[in-house]
């Protein structure tokens, strides 16, 4: 298909030239991302190492509801979050639907579960190896979780990319939420969504390549960074 | 460490950062259009509403989505003025309490498009429904929005007129897509099918592939765009003032001037006919 | 010679002796896991200030027994007594335990220390960390991760980190099992050297030498009893019982 030669074509285009109105459309989806990412991570990480460390009734159930929500529609998200933020809905009086911050509040939604069950595999991991040292030495609660997601970081850190790899590409909350508005709520995704239907195929798949290409510099810094970090701590 | 936590601390800073950017960006005055994707996928709202702004300083902030939804959002108050072709449910719209008073803005048409072979053999009909119910004995594929769009409402105002009840074959040769209007064309173009799309969609739509415009001009296939403020009395959040300077300019000699104006590929896409923005 | 290196309550010249810390008493004690019966009633008084061996074949229940002891397991029946009040947490932070296999956190050898600073109102921690990592010989890796040391600076560190909160109570479970020769020596002189300070020390070993090199009294398990209690000397001089017999001459016990 000649589509794919066009589109990297497109997509080179794109990035040399510089454009303004796509460097605007990066920016948003990145300042709505990183917002919902460091929120979700605020509740999940610690939410996540409470399920795998502590002992309390309802923990599976809360378990098996958070590994559930890992699959929860962007769309249902996005449905749910209008009608709570819609002039008809309880929090109307926020003014917020048509705005970054809704989508902020959806992308949040849509990746804390993942936030909470993947933290909470990976300190259960590690738990299981420090449990028995950690009550020999009588650690407090607080103190065990804060070491555990400290000496897990590097894990973590995967957990956290998975979540942002989950929200910079959904586009069915943001859609609903954001209203795809032109300067004001329009990310990568809705864009690529738009072009689509207008026909324009080649540019749609070329926003992807950007879109990917994104991804994949977000992985590589951090997965550099994990490394300067390791090679420090070995020095 | 320090690069480690470095880049927590920052990762975090900037996201807080970018939040508060973000609400304080919602200063200046704006409306929110529920308008219908037509509007937004031929590109006439980029190329008018631009000037709009220009002389009122009022952001315009299109929300696009099928007529259906559009109604629905307008009717929860979210929006301040609807943009969209359905008269019968622009109507009921307002008889409802949701909206103030509907304008005419401007009209285009239906078209019946299809594969260039045209196996229902339809080509330069100029009866719709005919049209329509000869694809249905042919039992050839059609595309359908299937999403309670203008253009949805309009094609089943058709099957009706041809006395056929395509739900009936929902799924054999009645191919509901449930999405927008390009949407729709990508898929009727790449199962080879006949759809229904606004002319408007129709000339600027860049992924025509196959298909062709095979039945056009039956009055029936008149497509309507009309206008509406929503209730600020139902909806006390609506911004009646800017939204009414909207309408007017829109209604007006400066805002009919740039729907005429506005072409795709050297042909006019929309008509303007708005008869007068003071209300009766 | 450097002032951190000259505590007076810490050289082995000056040893300060703390009187028997905390008397043991264990009732009855049974364990259980599933249907399995590990301890099958144990009665045991450790009052004497002394270097306690647990001795046994394997799985008669030595391990189980030090982490009953410590708290780290619950027993199914019968209960664990220091100083003649159960086991709480307050009782378990004057212990410390030495696992077989050492576990550290992912974090440089001194911030291993430095975590077990952190879990008590220490006075003097500068001088603690300092102190602690010379005597486990790691001043030149304090930088290193604890992970990428080898299984002797590993033990090291572990033992290191748990006596610088100084407990009252050494329990090690068969600390050398893994090491070499050079290493288990290091330790050895470590335990030696604590229970000059008057730290009870209990260890769970079966390498007879190491317990004839250590020990001062022997405990020793047979398929979850409690065979024989003695002081060293007369136990492998003179072993009473059967199991005992058979197992310090080499038979192969079941």
């Amino acid at each position: 298909m000649q589509d794919f030669a066009q589109s990297f074509y497109l997509a080179g285009q794109l990035l040399i030239s510089g454009d303004p109105e796509l460097g605007e459309v990066v920016a948003l989806s990145l300042r709505v991302t990183a917002s919902a990412l460091a929120i979700s991570a605020l509740i999940g990480l610690p939410l996540g190492a409470l399920l795998a460390v502590a002992r309390f009734q309802g923990r599976t159930a809360l378990t098996v509801l958070a590994n559930a929500l890992m699959g929860l529609p962007p769309v249902v998200v996005g449905l749910t979050v209008y009608m709570l933020l819609s002039n008809a809905g309880p929090l109307g009086v926020l003014q917020l639907l048509y705005t970054p911050t809704a989508m902020i509040i959806a992308q949040s939604i849509l990746i804390t579960p993942i936030i909470i069950a993947l933290t909470r595999q990976v300190i259960a991991d590690l738990n299981a190896e420090y449990s028995e040292t950690f009550r020999s030495l009588v650690v407090p609660g607080h103190t065990a979780i804060i070491a555990l997601l400290w000496d897990a970081r590097f894990s973590i850190l995967t957990v956290l990319l998975a979540g942002f790899g989950r929200a910079i590409a959904e586009v069915g909350a943001v859609m609903i939420v954001g209203g795809n508005i032109n300067h004001v709520t329009r990310v990568m995704t809705t864009a690529i969504a738009l072009e689509t239907s207008r026909g324009e195929l080649a540019l749609a798949l070329a926003l992807g390549m950007v879109l990917l290409l994104i991804a994949l510099s977000v992985n590589g810094a951090v997965s550099l960074l994990k490394g300067v970090d390791r090679s420090t701590a070995h020095a | 460490m320090t690069f480690l936590k470095s880049m927590i601390a920052g990762a975090l800073a900037f996201g807080l950062a970018a939040g508060a950017n973000v609400m304080g960006a919602a200063a200046d005055e704006f409306i929110v259009v529920q308008s219908t994707t037509s509007t937004q996928n031929s590109g006439l709202l980029d190329e008018i509403l631009p000037k709009f702004q220009d002389k009122t300083g009022i952001e315009v902030r299109v929300v696009a989505v099928g007529t259906g939804q559009a109604l629905k959002n307008a009717a929860n108050g979210d929006g301040d003025v609807l943009l969209v072709h359905a008269k019968p449910s622009e109507e009921k719209f307002i008889a409802d309490g949701n909206g103030v008073e509907r304008f005419d803005v401007m009209y285009n048409d239906f078209v019946i498009v299809g594969p260039k072979n045209d196996p229902a053999g339809i080509k330069g009909m100029t009866d719709a429904p005919a049209a329509m119910a000869k694809i249905a004995s042919s039992g050839a594929l059609f595309a359908s929005r299937g999403d309670d769009s203008g253009t949805h409402k309009k094609e089943k105002a058709l099957w009706k007129m041809a006395s056929v009840n395509p739900d009936e074959a929902s799924g054999t040769w009645y191919r509901e897509t449930g999405s927008g209007m390009g949407a729709t064309l990508n898929a009727a173009a790449g199962m080879g099918a006949y759809t229904m799309s606004d002319r408007a969609t129709w000339l600027a739509f860049q992924n025509k592939a196959d298909l062709a415009v095979l039945t056009q001009g039956d009055d029936r296939l008149f497509n309507q765009y009309g206008v509406i403020l929503v209730n600020p009395e139902k909806h006390p959040s609506v911004k009646a003032e800017a939204g009414q300077t909207f309408i007017d300019w829109l209604t007006g000699p400066e805002g009919q001037k740039g729907i005429a104006s506005f072409q795709v590929n050297g042909e006019q896409l929309f008509f303007p006919n708005a008869t007068s923005s003071v209300s009766n | 010679m450097p002032e951190i290196l000259s505590f007076p309550t810490r050289t082995e010249h000056t040893p300060s002796k703390v009187p028997s810390p905390m008397p043991l008493s264990v009732r009855h004690l049974a364990f259980q896991a599933g249907h399995t019966s590990i301890l099958k009633g144990v009665d045991l008084d450790l009052e004497t200030d002394a270097l306690t061996v647990l001795m046994g074949p394997n799985g008669a229940g030595k391990s189980v027994l030090l982490r009953l002891l410590h708290g780290l397991l619950a027993p199914s029946f019968g209960e664990v007594r220091w100083n003649g009040l159960p086991l709480d947490k307050s009782l378990r932070r004057q212990q410390a335990l030495v696992f077989q296999k050492p576990v550290l956190l992912r974090r440089s050898v001194r911030a291993n220390l430095s975590f077990a600073l952190g879990l008590r109102p220490v006075p003097n921690r500068a001088e603690k960390l300092a102190h602690a990592l010379a005597t486990a010989g790691l001043e030149h890796l304090s930088k290193r991760q604890a992970r990428v040391l080898s299984g002797g600076e590993q033990q090291r560190l572990a033992l290191a980190r748990a006596l610088i909160l100084d407990p009252k109570v050494l329990m090690l479970d068969e600390p050398t099992a893994n090491l070499d020769p050079a290493s288990t020596l290091f330790i050895e002189q470590a335990i030696a050297s604590a229970r000059r300070r008057g730290v009870k020390v209990i260890l769970v070993t079966h390498d007879q030498h190491q317990a004839r090199r250590l020990g001062e009294e022997v405990v020793f398990l047979h398929d979850g009893k409690i065979t024989e209690h003695s002081d060293a000397e007369s136990f492998f001089d003179s072993p009473k019982s059967a199991a005992a017999r058979a197992y310090l001459s080499g038979d192969i016990l079941v």
